[in-house]
This record gives structure tokens, sequence and C-alpha cells, in this order.
């Protein structure tokens, strides 16, 4: 085969973190090695697609960078379903960014049933004379969710590379997994595998009006009803 | 005056929803009922309403929170317009200067002027106090305040408030806002708006230079109709077998280009307005496909519709916006999208609409009009306007001409004393209006031209635009 290339790997990609730490500027610099100081913030989420030749295979990645703020917390399941990664963000200089990080990575894992590559970021290291998360609290807290820890900066184009490329490496590993359904392997290199199909974003709620919850504070979660079995 | 029957840019069918331009946008519609689940609002009404005049205690409002620094600082008193929002227990959502935590005093005093007139079972609507204005705009659970020196009529300034407060609604939904209050009086709305602070100032400023809203009407892209026609049709065949898609809208630099809908709905000026803002203050939305839920107030304030967002191409800087009640259907107007531009790119839409975009020559003088400086025509039944380029002497200038517009805009429309018709000489300019059932007509001329020569030319101008109707507006309504 042309130039070695054994299989291509459609995987999805999703991004979460608070607002405001960075995680449309981690992507636009590794997408389009480009960062601007003054981005607004995103609404909604915002599609992005990527394409990582490693060894023999290429990994084409579909990336779904959702929102940080508040008010979009309903919409963000319907983006981590069926993920094979996810790149959970915070502000090394915002304590609360890590905070509801970790409520990210909850419901992550309460969601997402099959195997996925996670990694923590720590992001705007160029600005490290404020840290407030200190490296090792970082790090304890990725091992004990089974996540990679990176620190990186946006703004300085620090240490992105290198999680894109660890991302790429752990979605190969997967995809030999069987019990990974999600990810997609083709044979050869496939260029029309990036198109995703109509069919690849459904709700996991479908028909679910948004309204907001018991809690006003999270409209992320619905109401929860008690199970009535075993008692 | 001859030629009324003259009405350029008129059409029975309108891509929207046509109004009166000085009405305020006080009501919302829900059309999203018709599609999807309907939950409902209460409309509030306002009845009475007091307008306490020349309150001459514009200190007042000085004397508290003598600790706060903007207070005192000269220069956040001297600025013309301030826009304030609370909540109606009285805690600070937005200020259009300064951080609002600092001003919390004042935004009490606010809460307190409206609760005090409220107590009495009246509405304060403004106060006026020397050539300063206090504009108040009490909804459900917020109240809204403008603070102006501008020569903006009241009904001008509760307008913008009211734009304002759709801006709010359009991101969290009135259903929303109306429950997180019912719930928890004394929320902290700021949580769930992080990030809006920006659009709410870009739509402020917007207001500020752009004629669209005061007019409430909405400016093409001048286009060949034949381009136009090609690109409506480019969206409709891509869109045709996609169900519940219920705007498709193309806009470059603040103009429509084209407005493809649903049968029987119909996009209103305001809520195409906020989706202008939205646009031109999202650079975010640049680079990238974006997937945004998005209330439009006046088609619905209940819920929300879900935007692909994107621009056509890197070398054609065109917005276009997928509206669908369905949250989950990305993939399929992505797709759509792509075959869209295809077949524009095959068609030389791209070219035509870049060509359009840069074109200078449409200024008064290049259209043969040298007594004419700039003009305003707002076709009614379209709910769309037409001005040409901006010459000498308002180039830098911009807030002054929409000034001398918002003057005459304000004595056509006055409540007590409305005109048909106003011609004012200055020594800077002279101003003609003409308000009649088909159109708006704004004119400035030059100060020394004779009211017969302005009377002529703007015979003629009306059968220039006449002539020139199909490429100035969209005048068909397409649907899917």
């Amino acid at each position: 085969m042309a130039n070695g290339i054994m299989k291509t790997i459609v995987g999805k990609l999703v991004i979460l973190g608070d607002g405001g730490v960075g995680k449309t500027s981690l992507i636009t610099r590794y997408t389009q090695k480009a960062f601007n100081l003054n981005i607004s913030s995103t609404i909604g989420a915002s599609f992005f697609t990527c394409k990582t030749n490693i060894d023999n295979a290429i990994v084409r990645l579909q990336i779904w960078d959702t929102a940080g703020q508040e008010r979009f917390k309903a919409m963000t399941p319907m983006f981590y379903r069926n993920a094979n990664a996810a790149l959970l963000v915070f502000d090394i200089t915002c304590l609360d960014s890590f905070g509801n990080m970790q409520t990210w990575a909850q419901q992550l894992k309460g969601n997402v049933v099959e195997p996925m590559v996670l990694c923590v970021i720590g992001n705007k290291i160029d600005l490290s004379e404020n840290r407030v998360v200190s490296r090792e609290e970082a790090l304890q807290y990725a091992n004990s969710i089974g996540a990679q820890y990176f620190e990186c900066s946006a703004k300085e184009d620090q240490g992105i590379g290198q999680v894109f490329e660890t991302i790429s490496r752990d979605l190969i590993r997967l995809s030999s997994d069987s019990s990974v359904k999600s990810l997609k392997v083709y044979e050869g290199d496939v260029e029309s595998a990036l198109m995703a199909r109509s069919t690849d974003l459904e709700a996991t709620d479908v028909g679910r009006i948004e309204e907001p919850g018991i809690s006003i504070d999270s409209i992320a979660h619905a109401k929860t009803v008690p199970s009535k079995c075993c008692y | 005056m001859s030629c009324t029957e003259v009405n350029p840019g008129a059409s029975v069918e309108s891509v929207l929803v046509t109004t009166d331009s000085c009405e305020n946008f006080e009501q919302m519609s829900s059309s999203l009922e018709e599609i999807k689940n309907y939950v409902g609002k209460s409309p509030e009404v306002s009845d009475s309403s007091t307008s306490v005049d020349n309150l001459e205690e514009s200190n007042s409002l000085n004397a508290v929170g003598s600790d706060d620094d903007y207070i005192r600082s000269k220069d956040w008193l001297e600025k013309k317009k301030h826009i304030f929002v609370l909540s109606s227990a009285g805690k600070p959502i937005y200020s259009r200067y300064g951080i609002e935590d600092k001003l919390v005093t004042m935004f009490g005093v606010m809460q307190a002027l409206v609760s005090f007139v409220q107590d009495q079972n009246d509405t304060i609507n403004c106060i006026h106090a020397g050539s300063t204005k206090y504009v108040f705009l009490n909804k459900n659970h917020l109240i809204l305040v403008a603070i102006s020196k501008t020569e903006e009529s009241v009904p001008q300034l509760v307008s913008q408030l009211n734009y304002v407060f759709n801006q709010i609604a359009s991101i969290l939904t009135l259903t929303r806002l109306n429950k997180i209050y019912e719930q928890r009086r004394n929320y902290d709305l700021r949580r769930l708006l992080s990030g809006v602070e920006r659009i709410i100032d870009h739509l402020l400023n917007f207001y500020e230079i752009e004629p669209a809203l005061t007019l409430g009407a909405v400016q093409c892209l001048s286009l060949p109709p034949s381009i136009r026609d090609t690109i409506s049709s480019a969206i409709t065949q891509a869109c045709s077998k996609i169900k519940n898609l219920v705007f498709a809208i193309l806009l470059a630099n603040n103009k429509l280009i084209t407005l493809v809908r649903m049968k029987k709905y119909a996009i209103h000026p305001a809520d195409l307005h906020l989706i202008f803002n939205l646009v031109q203050a999202s650079e975010s939305f640049k680079t990238v496909e974006s997937w945004t839920p998005l209330c439009l107030p006046r088609f619905d304030a209940s819920g929300f519709l879900y935007g692909h967002v994107s621009y056509l191409a890197e070398d054609c800087q065109a917005c276009l916006l997928l509206l669908t009640v369905e949250r989950d259907v990305f993939f399929t107007l992505s797709e759509a999208k792509h075959k869209i531009v295809e077949k524009m790119r095959r068609a030389n839409c791209l070219e035509a609409i870049n060509e359009s975009l840069n074109s200078t020559d449409g200024t008064c003088l290049n259209a043969g009009f040298p007594e004419l400086r700039h003009y305003i025509y707002k076709s009614k039944s379209t709910a769309q306007f037409h001005q040409p380029e901006i010459s000498a002497p308002y180039i830098n200038n911009t807030e002054r001409l929409l000034m001398l517009y918002k003057r005459a805009h304000r004595r056509l429309h006055s409540v007590g004393r409305p005109l048909k018709l106003l011609f004012e000489r200055s020594p800077q300019e002279a101003v003609l209006a003409w308000d009649t059932r088909g159109f708006e007509l704004y004119v400035i001329l030059e100060p020394l031209i004779e009211t017969s020569a302005a009377i002529a030319s703007v015979g003629k101008l009306l059968n220039w635009i006449k002539k020139r109707e199909d490429k100035l507006f969209h005048l068909n309504a397409p649907t899917f």
C-alpha cells in the first residue's frame, strides 16, 4: 500500500471544562496554529476535524468543543455520548475550574459505557506565577480517574501536540479492544471516513424538553426518580 | 408631492414580519407550539403609567454610595447613555459601563423607585431631569433602566431596553427566566449570563450605528435578482428533505442575502437583528461550524431553536444559519451546508457576493444625485430598507448622521402629533422625511437646496429605487 498506511481510525473527542479555561484556544492552537487572546466565548458547541499520522495509521478525530458556561450544561450530554476520548480542561490559576472539572469527569463516567481515553489538562501554564492548583494535586486526581495528566499553554503553544499524539496512540491501542464498538476502523487511508454521517449525533434523551430541573443551579440534572426495586 | 403611486420595494409576500417602525417590540409570540410542545407563559400587562416631569434631583443618585469609585468618576458620569439591568429584587445583572458590583447601592435606588410607584398600583415610565432622561422598563422579573443624555425619545429608549431584554430572553428563553425567578426571587442571574455582557454591549453599540434597529427593518445586500434566486434555490434544494428546518438565513456584513423559511412562518425583524448582532459579536463563529441554541423571542419565547452556524468559505465571508427545532441534526445540516456551498460556487454566487461586499460605488453622488448626501428608504410591506454608502461629510461621523435620522424618525412617529411630511433646514443640512402608506423616506440634502428642487430630487430618487428594486430588496419569500 502506498506510503504504508495500514488503517484509518475515526474517533470522537469531546472537550469539557468551565467557561474561560481555554478549551477553544487549545483546539484552535492545535488545528489552526493560531491564538487569539480576545476570542469570544463559544455558544453551544463547535465542531472540528483533524487528522494525525502515527506510525502506520491515520487517526481522524471529530472534535466537539463544548461551551463551558453553566447555561449550556443541559446540552452537553449529546456531545459526549459515544465519545472515544475526552479532554477535561481546567485553568491552573482558577481553583473553581479544577473542582468543576471533577464534576464533568463524574458526569462523563456515569454516562459513557465503553472504555475511553481520558486526559486531564491544566491549561495556562504561561501564568504559572498565579498557579493555585499544584501539579501533584492534579496528577493525583488524574490517576484516580484513570486519566493522563498534561500541562500546557495554548498561548505559548506548549505541550499541546503531545496531548493529541498521546490521544491518537491511545485510540490506536483502543481500536484493537473488541469491547469498543463506537471507534471506527477502516483499511488504508480513507478520505471520506472523515465525513460524519447524519446518524452520528443522536440525543441520548430524545424529545426531552429543556426545562430547569429542581435545582436552579444546574439544569443539567433531570429529576431524580427514586428507584422502587430492592426496597 | 406627486408620484405617491411609486412604491419601490413593495411585495405582497414578505420574508419578514412587517411592523410599524415605532412599535416597541413588547409582545412576543409562540410559534414553536405548532411545531413542538408548548410551555405557556403569562403576558404581562402594564396599564397605567406615571411620568414625573422635571425632577431636578439628578444629584440624588450621586449622594448614595459615596465610597463608590464610579459614581464619583467624571468619566463614568459623562457617558452619554447608561443602561442597567437588575432583577426585581434589586440584584445587579448588567451595567453598560463599569462593574455592576460596585454599583449595588445605585441598583438599590432604581429598585426602590420602581417599587415605590408600583405600591400605588402604578408604573414608572420615565423621569425627566433637565436634558437627562431616566427611562424604566419593568418586565415580570427584570427591571431595565436607561439614563440618557442623548436626543433619543422615550419610545426609542424603551425600544432599546426591549432589545436588551429580548437579548437576555434569547439566551435563556423567557420560560426559563420566569421559572428561575419564580423559584428563587433572589437569584443572581449573572451566573447564567457569563459571556453575554459582551453581546449586550455589542447590541447597544449596534443600535447607535445601525439605522436598522430604529427603523424595525433589515437591509439587503444588493445583488442581481438572478443570483439571489440561485442562492435561494440552492438552499431550498439542499434542505427540502430536512424536516423541521424553520429558517435558513444567509447574511454578510449586517445585510441580508437571503432568507428561506418554513411555510406559514416569517421572522420578525427584531429577531433578525438579534441574529445579526450575535453573528457580528461572536468571533468564535468565524473558523468553525457551531451548533448553537438560540431563542427568537418574537418567534417563540418559550423554547430554543438550534442553529448550525458557519461561514460559507474562507474566500467568502457570508454567514449561513440553519435553524431547526431538532436538537440532534447537526450532521444533517452540516451536509446540507456543504451542498449549498458547492452549488453556490458552481453558479459563481460566491464571487457575486464578494463583489457586492467590496463595491464602494454606491454613494448618492455615483448614483447621479449630487444634491443628496444620504437617504434611507424603508419599504413597509417587506420590512426592508435601503441606504447608499455613507459619503462626506458623514464618513467619520456616522453617529451624527444617525442622530439626524433618529430625530426625523421621532418626529414622524411622535405619539402626540405624528407627522406625514417633515422638511427641516439647518446651517449644516436640510432633512426631508416622508411617511406614506407604503414607505418611509428620510433624505439628507445640501443645506442651501430650494424646496422645489428637494421635492423634485425625491421624486427622481423614488423612480431610481423603483427601477432597481429587485436588486436592492429581497422581494420573493422562498419557502422550503
